[in-house]
């Protein structure tokens, strides 16, 4: 039997497996996923937020404790544990070293990133590499991997671990446990039971793009919640961003944003604007879109721009529509021409144009409009004009199992001695909405750790309760 | 020289991207959209200098490709996922493109890329046999004096001069075909600084090192140094022999000492040590080349690496072979081995391998000028 089996190989399994390791257990690693699909939404990644009280090693200037919470306390509006969140901001200045030690590496930031040195450090290669290196770590210290290992059901009695039942019907006995495979949001229906019926009778949520991995099917989550565990955040909370419509279902990562939004405007299907797009810097309001499209109808909308914007944003993964006047983008989109045009008239005519800069919250805004665009309104009024098709895109979702210090799961507010929680699956503790870029990572390395020690001493415990009986 | 005709030919090459031309285009848009590559090496650093991607650029791209494999093991979009992004394969059969448009002439750059290995040894053999019959009918298949003095079997001058020739002659082949890919992609000025750090990147292989200096990848996604160093061993090993070489023949004009040197002189003492280098060198990236990855580069070229690396070899193991035995009856022999694998050598340089380090230099050198430029292309935000 193994001391600690791990549910889940994206970062917050893998970083759970190597503590629990260096803690002295034998450690099984339970991924559902084929090996070339490994690594969960995890692969996806591409930094990890860390504070720092001076410049050190990949990071510039300084990002202390107090204004990661801050940044923090803004996004969720509140909805944070801070305790919880505290450990994590902590843990993550001296995280990099241990990454180090199994194999990661940051690399410097290069292009187009300089303003986020400060604030997170980058993994060379993206989160793939990272993965890799861990497995590679994992496997040198004798971790024992099974992929295409789906686990169903957990057996816990009276709070207490003891096995695991694969999708086979085999079961998997364990000392100790640590839950770490991500959120639900793979999992199509729930997703739609989630999100429901909007006004119109549609499924929102039945256009909704999944950017990550297709394994995190919450089966494990589901499964815990049905046995009574104790559940924090909302179904409907994540991390949903406006990506490309053209995108695939699943995996379609990071290449697939838009960064454009706030350089022109977003028209919905009836080719009418609904948004401020220029409300604040793209990173910042990114994360809103997603919602905003999801709640337009037919969950689709447009972000439509001129030649002037061209080369002032991420080039993205699939070209443009392109069209020589508003009326030919009109037509390629299957847009109302007249409202399009009309839409674009009434904008251009509004806006109060001042001294245009992309990199600081100018005072080009429009008069007279609803909804307005606060900076960088420039008319939209140089051709050839380029539009991209905007869909929701989940990240990933953050209803969870709540936990505390020591990354126990709980029922009926009992901490279970020997089942604990990591990543995604508990990430809804600290992030009850918002987001802010490279806290996932944050979130999965640093309760990872704190899972796996926690097994490990779970399984010490339990050896030595044994030999004093 | 360059014909009308020809270079209207080259201009719609040019033109019309081929198939591997366009599937490198649908990769590089991948990559500049998601960058998280830009860390490992200058490809993606020069990648990211531009919003679109000409047929010259992928030209100069997927020769500053080392073809490490980092990107691959790392990337997020590698096959199975439905991008299919494999940046070294894409770029190695760009490469070959590179190498055949420019060779001349083409006819014997594609023969030689598919059938590398036969193509050198059958050449190499035709010319040892070729010696061989000469010398017996000069001095008798065993020569009979042991005073390891060549130039009893083959006079000094004729070597010179058919080596010399042959050489030149393949060195304008590759001039030629350098200048015409440079005018391509280079439209830049000249500068000297740059000139300094390409030469500095292409004698330390720094691309080699993964962006962290822990090397690049062979069968699996770790990390290892032994292709940057038996690289160098070639590499090096290589230029001791040219230099070798050299001496001797500075020693010959200049100096009126005629070989053979003794075995602590400065010729020897070069080509010993080189051809160690490429004994161990070659046989190293063999056994690596046999060993990569599936994924890896471009299968279709084994032929073409494995037929370089085998003539090195045959070159450096005939070589000291000859320097042990020159004392011998089979000094003869071994003699017309080793100068026909150096002919064999020289007549497929412009057409495969060797041309890789010409047109990587240049594509150094190209991406050196941009970063001294400083051109950039600044996106608003990640
Ligand atoms: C496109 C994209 C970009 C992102 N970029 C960043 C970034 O730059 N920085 C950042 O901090 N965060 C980023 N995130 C968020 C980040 O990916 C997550 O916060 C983090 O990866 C969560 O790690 P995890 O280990 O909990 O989950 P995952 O990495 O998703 O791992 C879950 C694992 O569980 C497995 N699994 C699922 N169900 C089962 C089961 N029943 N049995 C066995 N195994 C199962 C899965 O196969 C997978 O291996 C990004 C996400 C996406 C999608
Ligand atoms: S190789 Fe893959 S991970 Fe790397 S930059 Fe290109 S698309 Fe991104
Ligand atoms: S294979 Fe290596 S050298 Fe080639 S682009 Fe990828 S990382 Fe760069």
């Amino acid at each position: 039997m193994f001391d600690v089996i791990v549910v889940g190989g994206g970062n917050a399994a893998l970083c759970a497996a190597l503590t629990a390791r260096e803690g002295g257990a034998s450690v099984l690693i339970l991924e559902s996923a084929p090996i070339e699909w490994r690594g969960g939404n995890s692969v996806h990644t591409r930094n990890l937020r860390c504070m720092h009280d001076a410049p050190q090693d990949v990071l510039v200037e300084a990002y202390p404790e107090e204004e990661f919470w801050q940044d923090l306390l803004k996004v969720t509006g509140g909805l944070t544990n801070e305790k919880l969140a505290r450990i994590i901001i902590r843990g993550t200045s001296t995280v990099r070293d241990w990454m180090r030690k199994h194999g990661v590496h940051f690399q410097p930031s290069l292009s187009g990133t300089l303003h986020v040195a400060r604030t997170n450090a980058f993994f060379m290669g993206g989160g793939k590499a990272l993965v890799n290196a861990f497995f590679r770590s994992a496997e040198q210290l004798g971790i024992k991997i099974r992929y295409e290992t789906t686990v169903k059901h957990v057996n816990v009695k009276d709070g207490i671990f003891e096995s695991v039942v694969l999708d086979n019907g085999e079961v998997i006995s364990g000392k100790s446990c640590v839950l770490a495979c991500g959120g639900f949001e793979s999992n199509r229906e729930w997703l739609k039971e989630a999100w429901g019926q909007n006004e119109n009778g549609e499924w929102p949520a039945d256009n909704f793009l999944i950017r990550g991995t297709k394994f995190n099917r919450g089966d494990v989550l589901k499964n815990l919640l049905d046995q009574g565990a104790d559940q924090i955040g909302d179904v409907t909370q994540g991390h949903c961003v406006a990506i490309d419509a053209r995108s695939p279902l699943y995996d379609g990562g990071i290449c697939t944003r838009l960064d454009c939004v706030s350089l022109g405007i977003v028209v919905n299907q009836f080719a009418k604007r609904f948004y401020d797009e220029g409300e604040d810097f793209w990173p910042k309001r990114y994360a809103i879109w997603g919602r905003l499209v999801a709640l337009q109808q037919g969950q689709i909308a447009y972000s439509i721009i001129d030649s002037k914007a061209i080369g002032r944003f991420m080039p993205p993964v699939f070209s443009a529509i392109k069209g020589n006047t508003i009326s030919e983008i009109a037509q390629q989109l299957n847009l109302d021409v007249d409202q399009l045009n009309q839409t674009v008239n009434e904008f251009n005519q509004s806006c109060h144009v001042g001294t245009f800069n992309h990199n600081i919250l100018d005072d080009c805004h429009t008069e007279n409009i609803a909804p307005e665009k606060t900076h960088w309104a420039l008319p939209i009024d140089q051709g050839p004009f380029y539009a991209y098709p905007l869909r929701p895109g989940i990240t990933f979702t953050y209803l969870s199992l709540k936990t505390d210090e020591t990354a126990a799961v709980f029922f009926n507010e009992q901490a279970s001695p020997n089942l604990f929680v990591a990543g995604e699956l508990m990430a809804g503790n600290v992030l009850g909405k918002g987001y802010t870029a490279g806290i996932g990572m944050s979130i999965g390395t640093i309760f990872g750790r704190i899972a796996g020690q926690s097994a490990a001493d779970a399984v010490k415990k339990m050896k030595e309760s044994h030999a004093h009986a | 020289m360059l014909t009308l005709n020809t270079l209207i030919a080259d201009a719609k090459n040019f033109n019309q991207p081929s198939e591997s031309v366009m599937e490198v285009q649908r990769v590089l848009q991948i990559c500049n959209a998601c960058r998280y590559c830009e860390g490992f090496c200058a490809t993606f650093q020069s990648m990211t200098r531009r919003l679109d991607f000409n047929v010259a650029d992928v030209h100069f791209m997927a020769n500053l490709c080392h073809n490490c494999g980092a990107c691959l093991h790392a990337c997020q979009y590698a096959p199975p996922n439905e991008f299919g992004v494999n940046i070294p394969q894409a770029m190695a059969k760009v490469r070959l493109e590179t190498y055949q448009t420019y060779a001349w002439p083409k006819q014997l750059g594609s023969i030689y890329q598919k059938n590398g290995l036969a193509l050198t040894m059958l050449t190499s053999i035709a010319i040892i046999l070729f010696l061989l019959s000469l010398q017996t009918s000069s001095t008798g298949l065993f020569n009979t004096n042991t005073d390891a003095n060549f130039y009893a079997i083959f006079p000094h001058n004729s070597l010179a001069m058919i080596f010399g020739s042959v050489f030149l002659v393949m060195v304008l082949a590759l001039t030629l075909g350098v200048r015409g890919f440079w005018r391509q992609v280079s439209t830049d000025p000249m500068m000297l600084g740059a000139a300094k750090d390409a030469t500095l990147d292409m004698l330390t292989l720094k691309n080699l090192g993964g962006g962290h200096q822990q090397g690049c990848n062979e069968a699996d996604d770790a990390f290892s140094l032994w292709r940057r160093r038996f690289h160098h061993m070639t590499f090096y090993g290589f230029l001791l022999c040219f230099a070798a070489t050299s001496v001797a023949t500075l020693f010959h004009y200049f100096l009126g000492w005629e070989a053979p040197y003794s075995y602590t002189s400065l010729p020897v003492i070069l080509g010993t040590v080189g051809g160690l280098g490429l004994i161990v060198g070659p046989i190293g990236l063999l056994c690596l080349n046999l060993n990569r990855h599936p994924l890896h580069g471009d299968a279709a070229q084994k032929p073409m690496d494995i037929g370089f690396i085998a003539s090195l070899l045959a070159i450096s193991v005939s070589g000291i072979a000859l320097l042990a035995l020159r004392h011998t009856p089979l000094m003869g022999i071994l003699l017309c081995v080793h100068l026909g694998f150096v002919m064999g050598f020289f007549l497929m340089m412009p057409y495969g391998k060797f041309a890789h380090g010409i047109f990587r230099s240049a594509a150094l050198l190209k991406n050196a000028i941009e970063v001294k430029m400083g051109k950039s292309v600044s996106v608003g935000s990640d």
